[in-house]
């Protein structure tokens, strides 16, 4: 191990002052600290906790049964990234329908769709594009492509969500969370300089961090380094990636296609302005996006809406803990989703 | 011959003319031996006395020919390593084929030398087969079920595993669904399935006077699912250190694009075989000069614990579980 | 939330350039950034979001680098 890593490595793990809570909003985060098998390698006086950072966990399930019920329109297909799949709505999972039936297809890039759209006029492709700041500028390039190319059999339904209020929303209900892992790749769209107003004003420290085991041990040294030293600074160690102002192009896009609004994050409820619809200039293209808030009842034991707030970790969960909520036979969302905490950490239990 | 069309038809899984020209024109010239040729109902086999391994699988990949083989390749690879991973001497092989009408008998042909060359080359007669055709778009399955004899002492399995045993896997993780997975979504690159028989290295450890206690082929599921699936089959643990498994940088390229994890990625001519730790240096170096298995590694030692624990190349421990899921290509 | 992950450029053509993993070729979007041919782009979802300056190896160098400045 570098010199310098093994000296960091050396600091946390020995690490004995007052207990430090620090939160990460990225699934891919949380994944990432399974990976590198993080925890493994700090004192357990640092706790890592897994916030909302999975879009489709805290998506209400009035989304996929509009998606589903896209997917059994007559001239209509709906096309989802392969997370979304086993995700339940009310009548069940785009999964379960595809099944019976309907019409629904797995694609890794939205711009697949595009070239589908062209090939089949007749037909009405539906998106189901969910996601945060990371692929929201990628839906808006879509559009700027449709426009162009004169495409007009397609339609989104929107489930996009901005990660700041949701932090601020944490920030304002969980005191006791001391600094936040900022999500690497919503930052390469925004930049970490958004984070500063945060950082002033609840006077805690936000540091990006890249999804390599190095540069969360070096975000994590300097969380904690900051927590000592009472500083609350925005840091970033993911600058081959991330800039202080973001990308400039992907902003100017989120700028030109969007509109902020409320958006219901299961969980934490309806957030202000934390969630992005397609503007009114373009409305041609959405497929009904605004107000599907509609949520199932969470069965009674399931707990998904304390471990999406960072409140309990998931193996805290008594679903989780008896055995009873599964990957393979799951009680609640953050179960289902590839992403969400309680799946990936029953994975590496 | 009358006018022939090139493609499997209803008519050619009937029993009558057609099968039977079905039969010569393309299985017939691939598929010979005694016992075949009789054209009995059933094979009859004259086995020494003894300890028999017995198994069976079914093909159903699709696309059928890729990079690396096709499904004649892995249905007889398959079922040959399945007795291979026992310490068996594989014997003999049936083949069944259920054929979509539609299937070009060119591409069947095809199949059928493939089958008959990886026979060959893992010294087994196919004794017995049946061909049925079903309605359908042209698609192909086959199964094949196979016999070996175990020689005295040869046995494999599981529970044979002793703590400080040492853990060599034969060579790169994930190519066989890497190939697989870049046809079907048509990423250009030049992974090849690694099917094939494994028998090059069992000889090579068995020459070397090492009689490994355990062995597994590494397939549907991934190295990660095995490993555990041994060891709660045996009652032990592992200990894996990350840094000495070895993946083929295309397959690392690929895993990143599509979020997989090669840990858990199918593979069609790796094993694992766990030997004493005092063999592990020869065994290692006999798999090293083999086809098959000239990039093994040792990966690890059997231990007293409940489970299988993945050490990280910064020194982190984590527990390694089997795969949830179908491990779909992801985005998030 | 999102996997994305960086490949080297090979060939840019109007909003379209072929993206080389370790080769693995894929054809990515390129509206949110302006790549040249033999520079690193960080591709999620079929669309290029960032180009890298460094590669892997630099990028850890500089994030040791960092370490000094942290004061470790």
């Amino acid at each position: 191990m570098n010199e310098q890593l093994a000296r960091i490595v050396s600091y946390l793990k020995d690490y004995d002052g007052p207990e430090i809570r620090l939160m990460e909003v990225c699934g891919t985060h949380t994944a990432a600290i399974f990976k590198g098998a993080i925890r493994s390698l700090i004192s357990p006086k640092i706790h890592l906790i897994s916030g909302p950072g999975c879009p489709v966990c805290v998506t209400p399930a009035a989304f996929i049964d509009k998606c589903v019920e896209y997917a059994h329109m007559d001239g209509h297909v709906l096309y989802s990234f392969g997370d979304m799949l086993k995700v339940p709505g009310t009548a069940g999972s785009l999964s379960d329908h595809k099944g019976q039936g309907a019409h629904v297809e797995v694609v890794y890039s939205p711009f697949e769709v595009l070239e589908k759209a062209a090939a089949q006029p007749e037909v009405t492709h539906v998106v189901a594009a969910v996601g945060f700041e990371t692929t929201a500028p990628i839906y808006g390039l879509m559009i700027r492509e449709m426009q162009e190319k004169d495409i007009h059999n397609v339609r989104l339904v929107t489930a996009i969500k901005t990660i700041l209020p949701a932090l601020t929303w944490i920030c304002d209900s969980q005191p006791e969370i001391d600094g936040f892992i900022c999500p690497g790749h919503v930052c390469v769209i925004i930049g970490s300089d958004p984070f500063l107003p945060l950082a002033e004003k609840y006077k805690k420290p936000f540091v990006v961090a890249g999804f390599e085991p190095e540069h969360l041990l070096v975000t994590i040294y300097d969380l904690v380094c900051q927590i000592e030293a009472g500083e609350h600074n925005v840091g970033n160690h993911y600058k081959n990636a991330v800039h202080a102002a973001g990308n400039r192009k992907a902003l100017d896009v989120l700028e030109e296609y969007y509109e902020p609004g409320a958006a219901v994050w299961r969980g934490l409820g309806s957030i202000p302005d934390s969630g992005l619809y397609i503007s009114e200039k373009y409305q041609e293209y959405d497929g009904g996006s605004f107000g599907l808030d509609q949520d199932i009842e969470l069965p009674p034991a399931c707990r998904c809406a304390d471990v999406i707030t960072g409140r309990i970790n998931p193996a805290d969960c008594p679903m989780f803990a008896s055995g009873s909520c599964t990957p393979t036979s799951p009680y609640g969302p953050c179960m289902v989703s590839a992403e969400g905490a309680c799946g990936i950490w029953y994975r590496n239990r | 011959m009358s006018e022939t069309k090139d493609i499997i038809t209803m008519a050619h899984g009937s029993g009558g003319q057609a099968s039977h020209e079905l039969m010569s024109r393309v299985f017939g010239k691939y598929f010979h031996n005694e016992i075949l040729d009789a054209l009995e109902d059933a094979a009859v086999l004259d086995m020494e006395a003894g300890k028999l391994a017995y198994s069976t699988d079914s093909f159903v990949v699709t696309p059928l020919f890729f990079k690396g083989g096709n499904i004649g390749k892995l249905c007889i690879a398959g079922t040959v390593n399945d007795l291979l991973m026992m310490g068996a001497e594989p014997k003999y092989l049936t083949c069944g084929f259920i054929i979509e009408e539609g299937f070009p008998i060119e591409d069947l042909d095809r199949i059928a030398a493939t089958m008959a060359e990886e026979a060959a080359k893992a010294g087994v007669l196919i004794a017995a087969g049946d061909t049925k055709v079903v309605d359908g778009q042209g698609g192909l399955y086959i199964n094949t079920s196979g016999i070996g004899i175990i020689p005295e002492g040869r046995a494999a399995r599981a529970a044979n595993m002793k703590t400080g045993d040492k853990i060599i896997l034969s060579g790169n993780l994930g190519d066989h669904q890497a190939c697989i997975y870049s046809a079907r979504m048509g990423i250009e690159n030049e992974i090849r399935s690694d099917c094939g028989v494994l028998k090059d290295i069992t000889d090579a450890l068995y020459g070397a006077g090492i009689t490994p206690h355990t062995m597994r082929d590494v397939t549907r599921g991934g190295l990660g699912t095995i490993l555990n699936e041994l060891c709660k089959a045996a009652g032990c643990g592992m200990r894996i250190e990350e840094s000495q498994i070895p993946v083929d940088e295309k397959v690392a390229g690929l895993a990143g694009i599509l979020g997989l994890d090669p840990l858990y990625m199918a593979n069609e001519g790796k094993m694992i075989a766990v030997v004493a730790e005092e063999d592990a240096d020869k065994a290692l170096e006999a798999m090293r000069q083999t086809e098959h298995g000239k990039h093994a590694m040792v990966i690890g030692t059997v231990t007293e614990d409940a489970n299988v624990q993945l050490v990280t190349g910064l020194g982190g421990v984590r527990v390694l579980d089997v795969l949830y899921g179908e491990g779909l290509p992801r985005i998030c | 939330m999102c996997i994305a992950i960086p490949g080297k450029v090979v060939e840019v053509d109007g909003m379209r350039a072929r993206v080389d993993y370790s080769g693995n070729q894929v054809t990515v979007n390129t509206g949110l950034v302006e790549p040249k041919v033999g520079q690193y782009v960080l591709v999620h979802a079929g669309c290029a979001i960032e180009v890298m300056e460094k590669d892997k190896a630099e990028e850890l160098i500089e994030l040791f680098a960092d370490i000094e400045e942290l004061g470790a």
